[in-house]
């Protein structure tokens, strides 16, 4: 298996990533993951990016915005 | 035919008004999700909620077009993205990217650089990044990819989702998806480096 990148592992794991692949796809990415510390450790990395991503996203509205858009119904609620 | 019967009539109209309502509550169910995405595909606050403040307006005007049963994140997310396009966006030239070689192990190579370090582990990578940076990166990514990525990694659509709020093929999706990731790692160790 080879160690070094590869555009094929890539798009494997980009599938893995966002479970988005068919399960004989991802037996293949598991068992690539399983023989290869150069993905393994991309693949963690990808993860917790990801993971960081949507945390910076966890912002609540602000509320005077729900009671804007609870005005727009044609019957206010 | 003639007239429908007034009391069938009465009873149509009543049972319209009960599902616009349902829709209604169902949509403003969604806002905070809703806002959620709005709020990383545009700059400023200002603009989300003006945003989504204008989406559901054309939500709750045509109400109609929804499908009952069917994703309503979606439906709607698809009516803000519409509008955000509306808005005047320029058409942005693609940014070089990095080879594969050295795209994923760039931004660790690029932090260490920047820390007077040889070599960081890739585990310390995230840590090491903040919040404020990642919403930088994110917001200079052309807007191509910062809408599959945005609906993708924050929004949590799957592929065949986002593919049809943005109206593209999955392909498009998976290609755009991979190369504004690349994107972001890449603009990341950029402000890592100042």
């Amino acid at each position: 298996m080879s160690h070094g990148p590869c555009d094929k592992c890539e798009e494997l794991l980009q599938g893995y990533l966002d479970r988005e692949i068919a399960d004989a796809e991802r037996a293949q990415a598991e068992s690539h993951l399983d023989g290869c510390e150069y993905c393994r450790r991309r693949y963690r990395f990808e993860e917790s990016l990801r993971r960081y991503v949507r945390t910076t996203s966890e912002e609540r509205m602000p509320p005077g915005l729900m009671e804007r858009l609870t005005q727009l119904r044609s019957v206010e609620g | 035919m003639g007239e429908p019967e007034p009391d069938i009539e009465a009873r149509r109209i009543a049972s319209d008004a009960r599902d616009r309502v349902r829709f209604e509550e169902e949509a403003l169910a969604l806002a905070d999700q809703v806002y959620r995405v709005a709020r990383r595909l545009v700059r400023t606050r200002e603009e989300a909620e003006d945003l989504v403040q204008e989406t559901y307006a054309r939500a709750f005007r045509s109400w109609r077009s929804y499908t009952h049963g069917t994703n309503l994140r979606a439906w709607l997310l698809r009516i803000l993205t519409n509008l955000n396009l509306d808005r005047g966006r320029k058409v942005q030239r693609t940014p070089d990217i990095q080879p594969l070689e050295e795209g994923d192990y760039y931004l660790a190579n690029r932090m260490a650089e920047s820390q007077g370090e040889r070599a960081l582990d890739h585990d310390k990578v995230v840590e090491r990044l903040s919040q404020d940076s990642i919403v930088t990166a994110l917001s200079s990514l052309p807007d191509n990819f910062r809408d599959v990525v945005v609906l993708v990694d924050i929004g949590e659509f799957g592929y065949a989702d986002a593919a049809q709020i943005l109206d593209i093929p999955i392909g498009t999706v998976m290609s755009r998806l991979h190369r504004g990731r690349r994107l972001l790692k890449q603009q990341l160790a950029e402000e890592a480096l100042g």
